[in-house]
């Protein structure tokens, strides 16, 4: 839950990156940081393999700036994605606000979606959380190479409930911030 | 919002801020900081001006969590304390009121055996404060977002993600 420090006049809210495994969360984050004037964002931290795998996770402090009197910060996180790290997965989903599920469109890589998505759910389950009752948004990433599943048949697969969902190439910032724009939104919204 | 919960949260926040100076005046540590188990700084006492207070606080987090998971794993429910030892700068963590974690950065001159005293003292007053502070946060909460407050944040929000 997004914390509200009445004294140091704050707001803190988390969101987090989930998605299959090399689908591109990472990257995401890294073009919001080249992005984002630096002013408003603190140091990218990544906790990587030597293979570039996100072991544990990558973190993102974005500030927001003053409003009415309370500095809004967003703290962006990614999760590893490879089955078998679910265990740190689970611990970066703590005290989410927002997520943002980063899939992989292309067709050797459309079960591993499924499947992350279930873990999603299950994940968030296990800390008394519906994944239906958080902020979220689908990003269907990679729309560039030549080998993908169409939108169509994505949207019917992972996407039944009806969420906003865009096309991304994230390695070249597209459709990287209108989910991101998006979730904040949302998850500003839920503060009420 | 309620003036009258402002002013009993901001009672026990201002305690919390005393406690926390006299824990770090008595360790000897450099700063002491108090952080929330998603990984977001609450308070601190002490000089963290050269300190990346955000990457702290979230490592912090991880930490604790990651821990909390062996801890499982061996069949214990978590881990209240975790000690870092450097060379020349250490770090004390210790969790208050099943919600919060408190970490303390000390030098080698001061000891983990001091350290350790001073926490478990300051830990009972921390819980009891906490407890008024959840109680207050409860209460609280509705009414500091309004609908003017999300107008500007979105107006915020669209010029900074460009």
């Amino acid at each position: 839950m997004s914390l509200i420090n009445y004294s140091s006049k704050e707001i803190n809210c988390k969101i987090v990156y989930y998605g299959p495994g090399l689908g591109g969360k990472t990257t995401n984050i890294k073009y919001i940081y080249s992005k984002v004037s630096p002013q408003n964002r603190g140091k990218l931290m990544s906790l990587d393999t030597e293979l570039d795998r996100t072991l544990f996770f990558d973190f993102l402090p974005v500030n927001l700036g003053k409003v009415k009197g309370f500095q809004v910060h967003f703290h962006l996180y990614t999760v590893p994605g490879q089955v078998y790290y679910n265990a740190s997965r689970k611990l970066i989903l703590k005290g989410v606000d927002g997520l943002i599920f980063v899939a992989d469109s292309q067709i050797e890589r459309f079960d591993d979606n499924i499947e992350s998505l279930e873990n999603l759910g299950e994940n968030l389950s296990e800390y008394g959380r519906i994944m239906e009752t958080i902020p979220m948004a689908i990003q269907y990433n990679k729309r560039d190479l030549p080998n993908i599943v169409s939108i169509a048949e994505l949207e019917e697969i992972l996407n039944l409930r009806g969420l906003f969902s865009c096309e991304g190439v994230a390695i070249d910032g597209i459709g990287v911030f209108e989910p991101l724009k998006f979730v904040s939104k949302e998850v500003l919204r839920n503060l009420k | 919002m309620n003036a009258g919960n402002v002013e009993s949260f901001e009672i026990q926040y201002q305690k919390i801020k005393r406690n926390l100076e006299r824990l770090c005046i008595e360790t000897k540590a450099s700063a002491v900081l108090l952080i929330d188990k998603a990984g977001q700084l609450i308070t601190s006492a002490g000089d963290t001006s050269r300190l990346d207070i955000p990457s702290f606080a979230t490592l912090s987090a991880a930490d604790f969590a990651a821990t909390s998971n062996l801890a499982d794993l061996i069949g214990e429910h978590d881990f209240r304390t975790l000690f870092h030892q450097g060379k020349e700068k250490s770090i004390y963590v210790s969790l208050i009121a099943d919600q919060v974690i408190l970490a303390i950065i000390f030098p080698k001159e001061s000891t983990l055996g001091l350290v350790r005293i001073k926490v478990n003292k300051a830990s009972t007053e921390l819980e009891t404060l906490f407890e008024n502070i959840f109680a207050a946060l409860e209460s609280e909460y509705a009414g500091t977002v309004d609908q003017e407050f999300i107008d500007e944040a979105e107006s915020e929000l669209d010029s900074l993600f460009e």
